[in-house]
């Protein structure tokens, strides 16, 4: 059990995790307080030194093959409360400290200040970069349920502004559509949180799991908390509010949202399920999410093929990918467990550089052509390469081609519900695969085959090449070593019993 | 029926008439007034819990209030995030509605159809 009075007690180098949260959250004071152009300056200096703490977490978790853990003000739980790095969060810690400096470089075109000046647009963008990357820390770290709410939150309120940040009434729509479904999600997270505080009297994750017994009160929690996570996720069916939230967004802010922020409440549901509530009978409950999971696959791949701008179908593309997150939740016990949680942070990963790829490729089509329409992106590719390069890498992987990190994720996803004779993922997973070549199809082929068309402007070498770079990374993902997926399992309860 | 019972009963029914605002109602500010009264649901409950700690012993489990500040400021937050951007909404549009139709029409012809 992790709830030994280890779980509970400061580690050494435990101090690196509350620098993780508060220096994006320095960023984010100082760039209100110095604002303008300085805002870009403090946000672009202090993302590589928040990269490095994620770095120095993962050596150090990888060293001493424990959770880090460091309590606040030196109050030890149920007291004070912990913040907790495992291996899960320590490496999507690293994926939050790669993906935001890339959607940022990306970014300098679209939202560079002008001198002298100030604008609204880009200050508010280089603010809520970093408050996304402050609350994803948080959302990584936190070890108390409560904690983990404000996180949560804090993940809202940076986000929906970002889907509106050029101001069009659609956008405002989508911002205020995402919010209210954000805002159902967290009253039905805290209220669950409450019932657990009423049951067992503590909120820390490692106390609380041995005390969890399948009674009433505990069932309820669990619904209420998972309903708002999934409203939170975007899970079908409470996926409406994220095809016109993240298709209206500009492409940096885009891939941010879809390749990170709805990470953050999934992790959450990963700790709720196999950290908090590990000790309940978890079939039943795993069976639904991967029910809702499925539908979500095969509709969202489904609304994909039927789009007829880029930046949308990319955004039901990623209502499917989101599908596959909750495969992973029936085949959480039985000597396959082990393959279905690396396949399910595999996903994880590959899907959101993919995404992230993605949707900073569309953002360039969409300024190089003028629009988005698939209709018109006939021969688009002669003309944009290393653009349609890294869109073309990116569906790669959600197509889960090897070699890919969705090829990684969907394989050993497959294997682990073959092995558990739970056929019908395999079966979902399998369309899914075949739909989303259907979508990218109808992208590519046109884009490959015609005369090239006039551009409007060409887009930049250094932006091209962020975009590419993170499809490579999705790539690279498939060749993730054996020693990676026993990383992902430092501070699972069954850490190294079902490897190999 | 004791009053923590009832302080619970009562807080299940904000939350309930609360819910059922959020999701049947089609203008955006009931819909933000409907997620306030929940909000109040829930924060009675977090008082019925304090007072199951005040019997364990305690004078009164502080834990569960300070969650309750906690959570008052951040349902001020929201409210606040999504009042600003209804009151955007409608001096773009004119109308304070989540149907993109209502207001996509050109503005002569089917302006104030809703």
């Amino acid at each position: 059990m992790t709830a030994g009075a280890s779980a509970i007690a400061a580690t050494a180098g435990g101090s690196l995790l509350p620098l993780a949260i508060l220096l994006p959250a320095l960023g984010v004071l100082m760039s209100l307080l110095l604002g303008g152009r300085r805002a870009e300056w403090i946000a672009l200096g202090l993302m590589p030194v928040e990269f490095a703490v994620a770095v120095a977490i993962a050596c150090l978790v990888w060293r001493s093959g424990q959770p880090l853990v460091y309590t606040l003000a030196g109050y030890t739980p149920p007291l004070g409360i912990a913040l907790r790095a495992d291996g899960f969060s320590a490496v999507m810690l690293i994926t939050a400290g790669l993906i935001a400096p890339a959607a940022a470089l990306y970014a300098r075109a679209n939202f560079a200040t002008p001198p002298e000046t100030e604008k609204r647009a880009p200050l508010v963008f280089w603010t809520l970069l970093q408050g996304i990357q402050a609350a994803l820390s948080l959302v990584f770290l936190g070890g108390d349920l409560f904690n983990l709410y404000v996180g949560l939150e804090l993940l809202t309120f940076a986000a929906v502004p970002l889907v509106s940040l050029d101001g069009r009434p659609e956008t405002v729509a989508a911002a205020l559509r995402y919010l209210l479904f954000a805002l159902f999600g967290s009253v039905f997270y805290l209220l669950g949180v409450a019932l657990l505080y009423g049951a067992y009297g503590t909120l820390d994750i490692a106390l609380l799991a041995p005390l969890v017994r399948p009674e009433p009160a505990v069932w309820l929690a669990a619904g209420l908390m998972t309903a708002g996570l999934l409203a939170k996720t975007a899970l079908f069916p409470l996926h409406l509010w994220l095809p016109p939230a993240h298709a209206n967004a500009p492409a940096a802010a885009s891939a941010v949202l879809s390749g990170l922020v709805v990470k953050g409440s999934f992790f959450l549901v990963v700790r709720l399920w196999f950290d908090v509530l590990a000790t309940l009978p978890g079939v039943i409950p795993g069976t639904i999410l991967a029910a809702l999971g499925s539908a979500a696959i095969l509709s969202g791949s489904v609304l994909a093929l039927r789009q007829a701008r880029l930046k949308l179908l990319i955004a039901y593309s990623t209502v499917a990918q989101i599908g596959y997150l909750f495969l992973m939740f029936p085949l959480a016990t039985g000597p396959w467990a082990a393959d279905a949680f690396s396949g399910g942070i595999m996903q994880a990963l590959s899907h959101a550089f993919a995404k992230a790829a993605m949707f900073l490729s569309a953002g360039l089509i969409a300024e190089s052509l003028g629009h988005d329409r698939i209709a018109g992106l006939s021969g688009a590719a002669r003309a944009l390469p290393v653009t349609f390069l890294a869109l073309g890498l990116g569906g790669l992987s959600l197509m889960g081609l090897p070699p890919s990190g969705g090829f990684a994720a969907k394989w050993l996803l497959m294997k682990a519900s073959i092995e558990a004779g739970q056929w019908v993922w395999a079966v979902v997973m399998a369309a899914g695969g075949l739909l989303a070549g259907g979508y990218l199809y109808r992208v590519l082929a046109p884009a490959l085959s015609g005369e090239s068309p006039q551009l409007k402007k060409a887009p930049a070498r250094s932006r091209e090449s962020v975009a590419l770079a993170l499809a490579l990374v999705a790539l690279l993902l498939a060749f993730a070593p054996p020693s990676f997926f026993t990383f992902l399992q430092i501070g699972r309860p069954a850490a190294g019993v079902a490897l190999q | 029926m004791t009053s923590a019972t009832l302080a619970g009963l009562v807080g299940a029914a904000l939350v309930g008439l609360g819910l059922y605002g959020l999701i049947a109602n089609p203008q955006p500010l009931r819909k933000i007034l409907a997620f306030n009264l929940m909000g109040s649901g829930i924060f009675l409950v977090f008082g019925i819990v304090a007072r199951k700690g005040a019997a364990a012993g305690l004078q009164a489990d502080p834990v569960p209030q300070a969650m309750v500040i906690t959570g008052i400021v951040v349902a001020f937050a929201a409210s606040a995030l999504a009042v600003a951007l209804v009151l955007r909404l409608f001096e773009d549009t004119g109308q304070a509605t989540l149907n993109p139709d209502a207001w996509t029409k050109p503005p002569d012809g089917g302006a104030g159809a809703e």
